[in-house]
């Protein structure tokens, strides 16, 4: 599976990198660690970035193409920020000849990012999923828990405007 | 920990708080609170109880591991010394107020609440959970203490003879004794594979090392399988039990436990176990004053499937990408950091602990011939009653279905019991009398699995679930070797020919040959399993196949492509819902006349016939 890998600036704060030094200095004498540090990074930031990657090689002692590789491989690590709100755009048949792509579409240059990104300010992230099993309101989106039905892609400005 | 009189006075002091001595008038209430019970809401439930009785001095309330009635969540059990235990089940705040109320305080239990309530039942007697038909075929050994002690207390695990085992073993079995009687028991790997603990044990054993470890493996991955987790969630010290015994046969000072990332309330209480048992001195220096010491690691997975395999979960362990070796060296040889290694998955050591206490001979009387002993399923799928069970092997899979099971719902007709997940098969119906232990389910094609057991009926269709099955592990294949990384690509690619009506029937040929040699060429367990699903049900429903590939017909009626919708026009009312549900407007026709439907434009969402108040439309 291929990640996404964010373009978003790293914005990690001195607290953060505190907390990630003082864990490398704990597990850096056995670089079995590795997926241990990874994962409490990742606690930590909420993804794996390319510098706290670095930071993790550089800290372990590892080279960075064996971070970025353990990061690859496991389902569990993100390459990319979620917002705090995540769009999922239903995909699905039924949503997409009812216009679910316009929609997407809309979404996507109204925040300026693809599927699988982060704006700049982590507030919003975008998905695309198979159906949702609810063809009959279609096409469906969905913010974190809310659903939106019967969706124009004209609405789509005034409906992500409730969440600022 | 210096002797087993320590342990023991430990044991009596907290016996009586499980165990209620009878004319103490306790009573004992717990609330299963696994991820399953938490989920459907068991804290509320669980503060509501605690606080209602906390004036009450003969009531403790507890929290507890999984109880096995999974759709019957939240549920509580009430112990009373001398009388049936009460099941209440699908609880909520309001109803455990009322049983603290009329219960705990008044002695009268509420009826309505509890589990199998029928309103006409005249005799005043309600259904306990022991006496149903879900309970009284089912042996609880690996589960004996889930839903029964609070997991994270250790003195409620040694109130249940726990630690006793590891005390016999260290204070007088020597190695080769423990071995023997693993061996002797019959224990089998209950990961899938089967192969026999005490052989495994004594490989390891043979081998020389300055260091050795014991692994357990509980990166449980199977899609509806949660057997290992209830395990670690309900009684996290049987696990850290046995594999210090299993360090001490083997003669491992160091154990892993590798656990998936997404079982958090599991990892949660292997944590406390691991530092009560450090604690009372059951792990760490000198236990039971006999020189033995053992320590254990927790390692979290990430999310990868194939890391359940033996050799790709060690190298993970390891901190790498979690990709298979090829064997041999056999992981007793060179397992874990390249040292002697042996590795068990949760419910193989949930056993070991009973074996020891009660005998070989015991676990060997339950059982069939090769396969001693019971097995835990998680039984899902379409059937009545899901939920966790625990069988004797050899139980036939028709007193799974029918009997513990409770039928299939809404009348439906058996069809196929799937098991061993992505690399098991199915037993089809007319199969429905097979004894289930390792070697018949082989026999026929099939495999044990870790215990996920899906029930399938009717509306199931074959291919449809093998081509879920693949597409599984196509995206879990690690991608290290091209016969599992290309080759289940390729099949999946050929079901979705199938299941789109394009197929032909040298697709159907072609498929069994890559499965075959997919199955001979793969460097792991995952690869040599992946086509299992598909040549099972090639083997079973073949007739699926040839309706798919030359009638174009899904006879179960799942797959989309092959599916059409009509609108009957003796039933149909022109009442214009079907047309106005339609997302793709492909129904038209006038008000109070017959509809039809634009084959060309529907897209067979199925939202015309869920609608429709007529029965008027028709899927085939």
């Amino acid at each position: 599976m291929l990640k996404k890998i964010s373009k978003i600036p790293f914005s990690g704060t001195p607290e953060q990198e505190e907390q990630l030094r003082a864990c490398i200095n704990e597990s850096k004498h056995d670089k079995h660690l590795l997926m241990t540090v990874m994962q409490k990074a990742q606690d930590i930031y909420g993804y794996l970035p390319f510098e706290v990657q670095k930071m993790i090689a550089e800290g372990m002692d590892v080279p960075l193409e064996k971070v970025y590789g353990v990061s690859t491989f496991y389902a569990q690590f993100a390459l990319s920020p979620k917002g705090k709100y995540n769009i999922s755009v239903c995909l699905g048949t039924a949503c997409y000849v009812k216009g679910s792509q316009q929609v997407l579409d809309k979404i996507c240059e109204i925040l300026g990012i693809e599927p699988g990104e982060c704006t700049m300010d982590g507030k919003f992230s975008i998905e695309e999923c198979r159906c949702v099993g609810a063809c009959g309101l279609a096409p469906v989106f969905t913010v974190n828990e809310d659903v939106y039905g019967r969706v124009k892609p004209e609405e789509v400005a005034g409906i992500l405007a409730k969440y600022n | 920990m210096k002797s087993l009189a320590e342990l023991a006075a430990i044991q009596d002091k907290v016996k009586d708080s499980i165990v209620l001595p009878e004319g103490s008038g306790d009573v004992r209430v717990v609330v299963g609170m696994a991820t399953c019970g938490i989920a459907a809401g068991a804290k509320p439930v669980y503060d509501t109880l605690t606080d209602g009785a906390k004036d009450l001095s003969n009531v403790t309330v507890k929290q507890t591991g999984c109880i096995g009635i999974c759709q019957f969540e939240p549920v509580v059990e009430v112990y009373e010394a001398g009388k049936e235990k009460v099941t209440y089940v699908k609880m909520t705040p309001e109803k455990a107020q009322r049983v603290v109320e009329e219960h705990l305080k008044g002695g009268k239990v509420v009826e309505e609440y509890v589990y199998n309530y029928k309103p006409d039942q005249t005799d005043g007697g309600y259904g306990t959970l022991a006496k149903s038909d879900f309970y009284k075929a089912q042996k609880r050994v690996a589960l004996r203490n889930c839903g029964v002690i609070n997991p994270e207390s250790i003195e409620e695990y040694i109130a249940m003879d726990g630690y006793k085992a590891l005390g016999k073993v260290l204070t007088g079995m020597s190695s080769d004794d423990v071995i023997k009687c693993v061996m002797d028991s019959g224990l089998r790997g209950r990961g899938g594979g089967g192969f026999p603990t005490g052989r495994k044990w004594s490989f390891t054993a043979a081998n020389k090392a300055d260091q050795k470890y014991v692994v357990c493996n509980a990166d449980e991955g199977d899609p509806g399988a949660f057997m290992d987790r209830s395990v670690l969630e309900g009684d996290p010290h049987c696990i850290v039990e046995a594999m210090t015994i299993c360090g001490y046969a083997t003669g491992a000072t160091e154990g892993y436990i590798y656990v998936r990332a997404e079982y958090p309330i599991a990892v949660r209480r292997l944590e406390i176990a691991i530092a009560q048992a450090k604690e009372l001195g059951l792990l760490g220096k000198n236990i039971f004053g006999s020189g033995f010491d053992f320590d254990l690691h927790i390692r979290l997975g990430a999310g990868a499937f194939v890391c359940g395999e033996e050799t790709a979960l060690m190298t993970s362990i390891e901190g790498n990408r979690g990709e298979p070796r090829p064997r041999p060296p056999y992981p007793a040889v060179k397992g874990l950091f390249a040292k002697p290694t042996t590795e068990n998955n949760v419910e193989t050591f949930a056993n070991i602990a009973q074996i020891i206490l009660k005998g070989a001979e015991w676990f060997a009387s339950m059982g069939t011939e090769r396969s001693k002993g019971t097995k835990v399923f998680a039984l899902g799928g379409k059937i009545n009653n899901t939920g966790l069970v625990e069988i004797p092997m050899g139980t036939t899979l028709r007193e799974v279905i029918d009997v513990i099971g409770g039928g299939i719902p809404n009348g439906k007709q058996f069809k196929a019991a799937q098991t061993g997940g992505p690399s098991g098969g199915c037993i089809p119906a007319a199969l429905i009398d097979t004894e289930i232990d390792y070697d018949n389910l082989t026999s026929i094609g099939c495999m044990m699995g870790s215990g996920g057991l899906i029930v399938m009926d009717e509306d199931t269709c074959m291919v449809d679930i093998a081509k879920f099955f693949l597409t599984f592990t196509v995206d879990e294949s690690c991608g290290k070797c091209a016969p599992c990384r290309i080759g289940t690509n390729r099949m999946k690619e050929i079901l979705d020919k199938i299941t789109s009506g394009t197929g032909t029937q040298a697709d159907i040929e072609k498929l069994e040959e890559l499965a075959d040699h997919i199955k001979q060429s793969s460097l792991c367990g995952l690869g040599q399993t992946a086509p299992n699903p598909v040549l099972a049900t090639l083997r079973f429903f073949r007739n699926e196949y040839d309706a798919h590939v030359i009638d174009k017909k899904c006879p179960a009626g799942v797959c989309k492509a092959l599916l059409t919708y009509k609108i009957d026009a003796d039933k149909c009312k022109g009442c214009t819902l079907c047309a106005r549900n339609c997302p793709v407007n492909a129904i038209s026709g006038k008000v109070k006349e017959a509809h039809t439907i634009d084959t060309d434009k529907c897209i067979k969402c199925g939202a015309c016939m869920a609608g429709c108040k007529f029965g008027a439309i028709s899927r085939g």
